[in-house]
């Protein structure tokens, strides 16, 4: 019970397939109690719910900054406190340079990276005042490697952003307490997979990693537990591969 | 106490049985006693073993050792290091390679040995200590010691993907500066603060935060994990010239 009397925000959490609500889950299981943030309202209700009455969903789209702020105050005259913020919102994009149009490039940076922009501003003041707080952002291997499975440049783009937006909160935070670290996972057998690829093609992508299978959100949401834990305490600014050994090969 | 036995200490109230190796064979005895004695007197908790990882017939002989007498490895922590620090215009070439021997050699030598007996249980878990000087050049004269913790880091990334289809994950950690009796002896009062201003946390880290870090790679939550180095560092790599 790790987590024992702690406040969570998971964003981008309402997929009951995905890494967001197996972390929000794992989250739960340490103890703490969970707010689960997501563009989609009764989604974000319904998984909420289905954790345990004690944790709340909300709608939220991060891409909008005086909605974060208004989310985040909720949070707090519900429950008193916030001590952790997964930054998890995001989506995923394929085209390829050319086949990228204006809006596909502003869908994913926006959700992504100006999504942790703004949910982190929101609830940084509330951490300081407290002297204490850990944030993680989701990159991913595409940062690293160029995206080339199921993410375009901007994808790629958009999660470096996000793994460097870490580091620089992480720099920033330190003297108030605050910790930022990122995790990049691989290939993560979730809801963002259908329709892009078959079992075929994951047999096929999973024959190239060294630990020879993708991912499950479970290996994310440990991740996850461990870098907001007091497990990690000196961790900071860091980028973990939670990718099978796919950022070497 | 160090890295190596607060991560001994860590392991054994995980519940594993500890084999403490050092070069200084009365201090892993002491070591293996305080595990058994903290253990409720089990007394097969820890057990202490003779261990230089400069030297390859030594290494044979301890892995030897480990096979006939508890028949299975299942997890190594590559602890053992030396580091000493001359200007590199005038650096020691017998320092440097017995830098390289002793960090980098002796790593390989102990993870080949312990992996060939992890392999029969297709699960096993490296972990290799490194160096945020593995990365980046801390201060100066850490020719030797910088180079060879780079090495670990990319010897650990050459395990991770040949020894992945066993069902074995390698890991570095990179440590930033930790309050030790290795750094106790190696830094100045001067460096001490100058570095401790480097980090964004301002602080050294604790033997114990090293140890976390250990004991999550060899979990069975870090499963997806290989081939990493992991700063545990209070923000140094993360961070540019401070000050400025």
């Amino acid at each position: 019970m790790q987590l024992i009397d702690q406040v969570a925000i998971v964003t981008g959490g309402a997929s009951l397939r995905g890494i967001g609500w197996a972390t929000a889950k794992r989250f739960a299981d340490g103890g703490a109690r969970v707010v689960i943030l997501d563009i989609d309202a009764a989604a974000a209700v319904q998984t909420a719910r289905a954790i345990g009455p004690q944790h709340l969903g909300l709608a939220c789209d991060v891409r909008d900054e005086a909605v974060c702020k208004v989310v985040v105050q909720r949070v707090l005259d519900t429950f008193g406190r916030i001590d952790i913020l997964v930054n998890n919102a995001g989506v995923s994009q394929s085209h390829r340079l050319m086949d990228s149009t204006q809006a596909d490039y502003d869908l994913v940076m926006d959700a992504s990276v100006r999504g942790a922009f703004n949910m982190s501003r929101a609830v940084v003041p509330h951490m300081r005042s407290r002297q204490r707080g850990a944030i993680v952002c989701m990159g991913s291997v595409a940062a690293q490697r160029g995206g080339g499975i199921l993410g375009g440049p901007h994808y790629a783009a958009a999660k470096g952003a996000i793994q460097t937006l870490a580091k620089a909160m992480a720099r920033e935070l330190a003297p108030d307490g605050i910790r930022a670290n990122a995790i990049a996972p691989g290939m993560v057998d979730t809801d963002l997979l259908v329709g892009k690829i078959d079992d075929a093609g994951k047999r096929r992508v999973a024959d190239g990693i060294p630990l020879g299978r993708l991912a499950v959100p479970a290996d994310i949401a440990n991740a996850c537990l461990f870098l907001v834990s007091d497990q990690s305490a000196y961790i900071t600014g860091a980028v973990l591969d939670v990718s099978g050994g796919m950022h070497i090969h | 106490m160090g890295i190596g036995a607060e991560v001994c200490e860590r392991l054994a109230a995980a519940g594993h049985q500890v084999l403490v190796a050092d070069l200084d064979i009365v201090a892993a005895e002491a070591t293996a006693l305080r595990l058994r004695e903290s253990g409720g007197h089990a007394i097969d908790r820890a057990f202490a073993i003779p261990l230089d990882v400069g030297r390859p017939e030594s290494i044979a002989q301890a892995f030897d050792h480990v096979d006939r007498t508890f028949g299975r490895c299942d997890i190594l922590v590559n602890c053992a290091g030396i580091a000493k620090v001359f200007p590199f215009l005038d650096f020691p070439l017998d320092n440097f390679l017995e830098t390289m021997n002793v960090n980098v050699t002796g790593t390989l030598l102990c993870a080949q040995a312990a992996a060939r007996l992890m392999v029969r249980r297709r699960w096993g878990r490296i972990v290799n200590i490194a160096s945020v000087a593995g990365l980046r050049a801390v201060g100066s004269g850490r020719t030797a010691y910088g180079t060879s913790k780079g090495a670990v880091i990319a010897l650990t990334r050459q395990m991770a993907v040949e020894l992945a289809e066993h069902g074995i994950t390698a890991n570095a950690v990179a440590p930033g500066p930790v309050d030790t009796p290795m750094t106790r002896a190696l830094h100045t009062v001067q460096f001490r603060e100058a570095y401790a201003k480097a980090i964004p946390m301002n602080r050294y880290g604790s033997t114990a935060e090293i140890a976390s870090a250990v004991l999550y790679l060899v979990s069975e939550d870090a499963s997806y994990i290989s081939g990493v180095a992991l700063p545990v560092d209070g923000g140094f790599l993360a961070s540019g010239a401070r000050g400025l």
